[in-house]
């Protein structure tokens, strides 16, 4: 192709990395420890806002993975990593353990299949529980409750907190983010390198990584494959009010039917308790809406397991939409010969996974001939705990004595302060909407939805950014005049 | 702690808005040496603050004004009565049943109190908890919301706004778009009729030719980043249509924030969903009291404010003599229709705020008897026409001396 005319050879890149989701922003923080060019090119105007953002937030062990899939392995060992890693960077995990309810003589008779599935997949710490000791555990539970396998390693984490640490930790150590840059093609130059088109000009790598979640097949297709399809699962999710918090100590799991996976009932390191997912097939990749079925679902469905749960207020609902395909297992490949991975069909357990991949994908690329040569001084970060479980800012005299900021709570539902907004807009990756703040601070979050902060952090926001209000609330420009200066 | 109080003060009120100022103030004039009243806010003086129009201060100050000016004179009135306000002070806590955590740019602190009264007010429940299905765009508020964008930030809130609801607040979020330059194209409510006073209709709907869409429900609200229309249904015949705009206004709804009252271990009044508070406005717990929309949301703010400074006589009498009611209330029950009733136990024959029982109704009832009855003894009974929901609803306290303190518990309930 003809391309070689404009480039120049020193703005070439290793790596491109398309997709600053959990996955991509994993894979760009395994990429920084080396000597190497990377770019992180996201669509979005922030990090993680896809599938990333709208999940179970568990950390899952693997232990009810397929075994001998290459989910089971990169599971299994990304749960261990994140673990070491969350603790080091902030990000709030709580190993909370997981309890795996059967409630019919067919979900009792698979108790023992599910254990030797577990030991299988490397973890031997899944048990059998007494239903006496089922509901000492979990007094709240709805009675009729036959068995239980306990994980006690199940573990929630914040999914806010994760691809953000990752994606801020690759920038620190030198990869150039690309944020509101969807990539619209794919070319390649006589010497095989590629050149990736976005609205915001044409950048060049060597290798290019497809970590674009539910657009990996069309990216997929334009290297000439065709191995899979993207067919969205979307999953509503709801979220409780933090009053129905002591409701629930672990993760609720239900035993697999033919039928159904069943539905999870989980405490949230924010310290509310979420209810779901619904699973539904969709065609749409932007069907993020929710639906009165799938709520009304969700919430008959989850009075059947722990009835007081829902007579608590609702804070939020979700809705995500997980990248299924026609596979069971994930679908990374590497194509040595074009200098090209794919990875794709990462469905519901990325999170968990995602440092395990980024390994697996960074070594595929030394295979595939990239030179790995590690950097003098990999720097760490340590972001800003948001967790409900470790000491926030308006709870640390020392902290406020230092910044009086972060004795101003301005998000009075969930406890953030002045000063954890300011430092969120001021971030390595600054939040650049009222989402973004959501995210970083847990802001905006929570029971009242913003009946009580959000004109304050619109504010906020608008003002660090140069920005007026109503166009951080999407407003057309026209409307942007404040009241008062028109006649 | 950083900087633990050694002392213990008078009485400290929770929340700074009309009921909490007002008992503040009350119990400063009864002689108390030490109140303290903290909100959370920059600002004390509660949802008045942004409520910019007129028809605050009737009943309490006896003057009618907005809700701005009728929220800066109660902090007048507060700082001249010498009741010492501390606004960006979070309440994050109780440090034992008669002491407070405190979190403010001074640091972290701990406050005993003789007394404490609960006057956190209450908020509209969000989109969210109504379980609006849909997109999730920019653009959905609450009037609380919109009216803090609109009167403290002076910033447009949209161009064609739907309001959800069609209550006096509904009338109130038609108001502030309107001085906001936008246009709201319809009123939606799941009854049958709107629920204002006529009056107050005709100056908002009215006057600006805003239809109100009966008996329809919001049942998708759609977007990309912004809200680009709503789905209605039609509750009898299920028939569906969309309306264009870009605001979405969910309105009324109200819910107590009763948080502190439930970490506080209160015993709770499922209708109210407030802490179970007898006439004299003692909860559960030994010194702790509650007032204001925190126990009924929501009244108007004088209704509140008379609820703070009744709270404040009661306070005035515990302060002075410890007494505190032995056994446990006999608490107040609803039937359907009725939705809830304030004050919702009894354990005296104290009477309640401005002697009146409030109560509200879930339905349109055109006439039906009131019967109030502990087991099957009715201890009162009243007819009343043209009941709307929402709107405020009065019942007498004369009977309360009838009742055994003893015996069973209370039920309001609608006969024909």
């Amino acid at each position: 192709m003809s391309e070689s005319a404009q480039r120049d050879p020193a703005a070439t890149y290793d790596v491109i990395v398309i997709g600053a989701g959990v996955v991509g922003a994993a894979i760009a923080r395994e990429l920084s420890r080396y000597r190497v060019r990377c770019a992180l090119v996201e669509a979005a105007s922030d990090v993680g806002t896809g599938t990333s953002k709208a999940n179970t937030a568990i950390l899952h062990t693997g232990f009810d993975a397929k075994a001998g899939s290459l989910e089971a392995r990169l599971v299994r060992r990304g749960h261990s990593l994140l673990r070491g890693y969350g603790t080091a960077a902030g990000i709030p995990i709580e190993c909370s353990g997981a309890l795996l309810i059967a409630w019919s003589a067919e979900q009792q008779a698979a108790l023992p299949a599910i254990i030797a599935t577990a030991e299988r997949n490397g973890y031997t710490a899944a048990r059998h529980v007494s239903v006496e000791e089922l509901y000492r555990a979990e007094p709240h539970l709805a009675p009729g409750a036959l068995g239980a396998i306990k994980v006690p390693d199940e573990s929630i984490i914040c999914p806010f907190t994760t691809p953000l640490a990752y994606a801020t930790q690759a920038v620190v150590n030198g990869v150039d983010l690309r944020l509101s840059s969807p990539v619209e093609s794919i070319g390649r130059h006589a010497d095989g390198t590629h050149a990736v088109r976005t609205p915001r000009g044409t950048l060049h790598s060597r290798y290019v990584v497809n970590a674009a979640g539910l657009h990996a097949d069309t990216i997929d297709r334009w290297f000439g494959y065709s191995a899979f399809t993207v067919t969205p699962r979307r999953g509503e999710l709801i979220v409780f009010d933090k009053l129905a918090r002591p409701l629930v100590s672990r993760i609720l799991l239900q035993v697999p039917t033919a039928v159904s996976k069943g539905i999870l009932i989980s405490p949230t390191v924010f310290g509310n308790v979420m209810l779901g997912p619904t699973a539904e097939e969709v065609p749409d990749r932007r069907a993020t809406g929710s639906t009165a079925e799938g709520t009304a679902s969700l919430i008959e469905r989850g009075r059947r397991i722990l009835p007081q749960l829902v007579d608590e207020e609702v804070t939020a609902v979700y809705v995500g939409l997980r990248a299924a395909t026609e596979h069971s297992d994930y679908q990374i490949r590497f194509h040595p010969e074009q200098r090209y991975v794919c990875v794709g069909g990462i469905r519901s357990t990325g999170l968990s996974a995602s440092m395990a991949i980024a390994e697996y994908v960074v070594e595929g690329l030394a295979d595939a001939g990239l030179s790995l040569v590690p950097v003098d001084d990999f720097r760490t970060v340590r972001m800003p705990n948001i967790g409900e479980a470790f000491t926030r800012p308006y709870q640390s005299p020392d902290q406020i004595a230092a910044d009086s900021n972060y004795g101003d709570i301005i998000c009075h539902c969930e406890g953030v302060t002045r000063g954890e907004i300011l430092d969120s807009l001021r971030a390595v990756i600054p939040a650049r909407s009222l989402d973004g703040v959501r995210r970083r601070t847990r802001a905006l979050l929570g029971r009242c939805q913003g009946f009580y902060c959000m004109a304050a952090v619109a504010r906020l926001v608008a003002d660090r950014n140069q920005q007026s209000i109503p166009s951080l609330l999407a407003l057309d420009p026209d409307d942007v005049t404040p009241i008062g200066s028109h006649s | 702690m950083s900087r633990p109080s050694a002392r213990t003060v008078d009485l400290i009120v929770v929340g700074a808005g009309p009921a909490g100022l007002a008992a503040a103030i009350e119990l400063r004039r009864l002689g108390a040496t030490e109140v303290i009243a903290v909100d959370r806010e920059s600002e004390a003086g509660g949802i008045p603050r942004h409520a910019n129009h007129i028809g605050f201060g009737m009943r309490d100050l006896h003057r009618i004004t907005t809700g701005p000016r009728y929220a800066r004179r109660y902090v007048d009135l507060a700082e001249r009565a010498g009741v010492d306000v501390r606004t960006c002070t979070s309440v994050t806590g109780w440090a034992n049943p008669t002491a407070l955590s405190l979190t403010s740019p001074a640091g972290i602190d701990m406050i005993a109190a003789r007394a404490i009264v609960l006057a956190t007010g209450c908020r509209e429940r969000p989109r969210s908890a109504r379980l609006i299905p849909g997109d999730r765009p920019l653009g959905v508020f609450t009037t609380g919301t919109l009216q803090q964008l609109v009167y403290l930030h002076h910033q447009r809130a949209g161009r064609r706004a739907v309001v959800i609801g069609a209550e006096h607040v509904s009338f109130s979020a038609v108001l502030t778009l309107a001085h906001a330059g936008a246009v709201t194209v319809a009123m939606v409510t799941e009854h049958p009729r709107h629920q204002t006073y006529a009056p107050y209709r005709w100056l908002s709907t009215g006057r600006l030719r805003v239809p109100i869409l009966t008996s329809q429900r919001v049942t998708r609200i759609i977007g990309g980043r912004r809200v680009e229309a709503v789905e209605l249904t039609d509750v009898h015949t299920g028939a569906r249509r969309l309306l264009a705009c870009d605001t979405v206004v969910v309105t009324g709804d109200w819910i107590p924030d009763h948080e502190l009252a439930r970490r506080g271990g209160l015993i709770m009044d499922p209708a109210t969903r407030a802490p179970r508070v007898d006439g004299a406005l003692r909860t559960s717990a030994r010194g702790v009291f509650a007032a204001g929309n925190l126990i009924h949301a929501a009244e108007t703010a004088d209704v509140a404010a008379l609820s703070g400074r009744h709270v404040a006589q009661t306070i005035a009498a515990f302060l002075d003599r410890g007494q505190w009611p032995d056994s446990p209330s006999v608490p107040i029950g609803c039937r359907s229709p009725l939705r809830w009733v304030s004050p919702s136990a009894v354990s005296s024959a104290d009477p309640p705020p401005r002697r009146r029982f409030l109560w509200r109704v879930d339905a349109f009832v055109e006439s039906a008897e009131l019967r109030i009855r502990q087991g099957r003894r009715v201890l009162f009974r009243n007819r009343y026409r043209h009941l709307v929901p929402t709107m405020p609803l009065r019942a007498p306290a004369d009977w309360l001396p009838a009742v055994d303190l003893h015996g069973d518990a209370i039920t309001f309930e609608l006969g024909d």
